[in-house]
């Protein structure tokens, strides 16, 4: 025999061979054989975790972890902020030696980034804005990822129902998402939940139809007709087979759809349908920047926003990209 | 095929018809202050009156029915605020040109500097331009378009001495705006060409056309080029849509009057024939742009065929 046996072969066959040689009656040859994690992953490739190697393929994109960095600290500085010594709130007029509110104020030792057009501490505001932009992205992004994920593993199982999300999907998809974010702004009251749910309510759907897709064309594939044959738990081969192969997706769906939602508050608020003039956000700042935009020695109000807005959209583009790259299962060893 | 389009054409009708029912539901949920201009000075019954005047009281399938009747005979309604006693048509009729003008000139322009992009990074995949190209993909799809739209007006308008205020006779005051349009298209077109023209040169036709002594110009274009802009095709009438509706921002900024920057006026009035215009003309392109899109796959790719397509699920 000149054949070269791959080492995991003879391992198995070796281990059918000393099991007909134990002497073991009819009825025992063919009972079924309970389900066995440690004999499951036998066959496996030793030592492969999944995260410990979407990690590892993470770090060696060191653009993407320098950008990581810069994300957490950003994240963290919003919330540190306030506590430091010598900020203003970001609502407070300040006023002048001479009583009046310190208007358009350049950058001083006291305010940091000058003030705005009614006397409000700049510095402040942007790391407010900042603040609730980021909550406004972040929670658009875990929305429509909780219910697109929910949904599209309905849609795909559930063949009733598949008529049903197509149809909304075909509706959802030739709506202008702009003119859906327009009305929903408009009919309900503004505010961070009006805000988040325009956008969610037209997001998920693109979620669902991905989520369904995969869950359609992986669960029928010969390695998961191979795992339920031999007795493989559904939960087991959706969490072992399946979400592997949409994390990488997931994961850059909701990194995109961050920096999307910052965008779309902007564009919201510049129609004038966005957060009321009290809660500051990025958007409100651009808007008010944006007026003042043609005499050069005030944009620096509209400069300042826009900085800290392009650095959190591009870090969180860029990590969505690497990290998606990294979690694909096909990258791995 | 013939069938196929019917089958399809019918399905559209069907998607049309709920979503104008959908906004129509939605756009009659809005704050009835807003039907009145001096709204806290009237009375009950004054209110009551102005109401059933805009036939706002009658039970919403009433509503409905009348809608679709009318629409039936081509009527879209008149305006009741932006243009009081003006039929829908005749003020939409004069605002279409400028927007489709507007969003042809920007899918042109992105063409030209978008597939000639796309294909040099995939020429020079790894190098230099490469490199150049994905970072100004980057950069333009991770900035929003709100604010870098702002930025442009802002310096460019500098730099060319012109005014804020879009002119329609002055040829310059053209430029910007259609640039501004066309960034995103241009990264879009770039991005995917690319990712399409790698995927098509690992391929083995390509290795034998190499073999076979082919230039390497005629090889990129004869076979690669035209493989890979199959799939953009079908994207193409619907990139069309997305820029005329997506100038909503751009004619509004630059005070452009097209369709764009009239639907956020109308909606603002609470002038409801006028929304349900709008959005009737933006959905029938929207869905015939997406039929337009498997068309015009067909014609690029002859063994893309629909009346297959259709029987599988």
């Amino acid at each position: 025999m000149g054949l070269i046996k791959h080492p995991q072969v003879e391992r198995l066959e070796q281990h059918v061979t000393e099991a007909l040689k134990e002497d073991l009656s009819q009825e025992q040859l063919f009972a079924f054989a309970p389900f066995d994690e440690e004999e499951a992953e036998r066959a496996g490739v030793v030592n492969y975790s999944y995260w410990r190697s979407t990690i590892r393929a993470f770090r060696r994109n060191w653009i993407a972890m320098a950008l990581l960095l810069v994300l957490a600290l950003v994240l963290l500085f919003t919330f540190i902020q306030p506590m430091l010594p010598g900020q203003f709130t970001p609502t407070e007029i300040s006023n002048g030696p001479n009583g009046l509110p310190l208007k358009n104020q350049s950058a001083d030792s006291v305010h940091w980034l000058g003030t705005n057009a009614i006397g409000q501490d700049l510095w402040s505001r942007v790391w407010a804005g900042t603040r609730n932009s980021l909550i406004i992205g972040i929670s658009v992004a875990l929305l429509e990822a909780l219910v697109g994920i929910l949904m599209g593993v309905l849609w795909g199982y559930v063949r009733q129902l598949d008529f049903l999300f197509t149809e909304l999907y075909n509706i959802i998809d030739n709506i202008p998402t702009t003119i859906v974010l327009i009305l929903v702004s408009f009919i309900l009251r503004p505010g961070m939940g009006t805000i988040i749910f325009a956008m969610s309510i037209t997001g998920w759907i693109g979620m669902a139809r991905f989520v369904r897709n995969q869950v359609l064309i992986i669960r029928d594939r010969d390695y998961n007709v191979a795992s339920r044959t031999l007795g493989t738990s559904t939960a087991r081969i959706i969490l072992r087979n399946l979400l592997p192969y949409l994390v990488s997706v997931i994961m850059l769906r909701m990194a995109l759809s961050i920096p999307g939602a910052i965008g779309s508050e902007v564009f919201i608020t510049y129609i004038g349908l966005g957060l009321p003039i009290e809660i500051c956000s990025l958007g409100n700042l651009i808007n008010e920047g944006r007026k003042l935009m043609m005499s050069p020695s005030l944009r620096y109000q509209l400069i300042y926003p826009t900085i800290i807005l392009s650095i959190v959209t591009i870090s969180f583009y860029i990590i969505g990209n690497a990290f998606s790259d990294a979690a694909d299962p096909k990258n791995h060893l | 095929m013939l069938k196929y389009l019917l089958k399809r054409f019918a399905r559209s009708l069907f998607t049309l018809f709920l979503i104008l029912t959908i906004v129509f539901i939605l756009v009659r949920q809005m704050p009835i202050e807003g039907y009145f201009s001096n709204f806290d000075k009237m009375t009950e019954t004054q209110i009551q009156n102005g109401l059933e005047q805009m036939g706002l009281t009658q039970p919403m399938w009433k509503q409905l029915l009348n809608f679709y009747t009318r629409l039936l005979h081509g009527d879209l309604g008149t305006s009741r605020v932006y243009y009081r006693g003006k039929p829908v048509w005749d003020i939409l009729r004069t605002k279409l040109p400028l927007s489709v003008q507007l969003g042809s000139l920007a899918i042109l322009f992105s063409m030209l500097v978008g597939l000639p992009m796309g294909t040099l990074m995939a020429k020079y995949k790894g190098r230099f331009p490469d490199q150049l190209g994905t970072v100004f993909i980057v950069l333009i799809q991770a900035v929003p378009a709100a604010v870098y739209y702002l930025f442009i007006q802002l310096y460019g308008t500098e730099l060319l001495s012109i005014k804020l205020r879009f002119d329609e006779g002055n040829w310059i005051s053209w430029i910007l705006p259609v640039f501004s349009l066309s960034l995103g298209n241009i990264a879009y077109y770039a991005m995917w060409l690319r990712r399409y023209m790698v995927d098509e040169s690992n391929k083995d036709y390509v290795t034998l056309a190499r073999i076979k002594g082919a230039g390497e110009g005629r090889i990129m274009f004869r076979h690669i080029f035209r493989n890979a802009f199959v799939p953009m095709a079908q994207y193409l009438p619907t990139s069309f849509l997305n820029t005329v509706i997506g100038s909503i921002y751009i004619e509004s900024i630059w005070s452009i009057k097209g369709m764009g920057g009239l639907l956020v006026d109308v909606i603002h009035k609470q002038d409801n024939e006028m929304i349900l215009g709008i959005v009737l003309i933006f959905s029938c392109v929207g869905i015939l742009g997406l039929m337009l899109g498997d068309l015009l796959m067909t014609l690029f790719d002859p063994r893309i065929s629909f009346t297959k397509k259709a029987g599988e699920v």
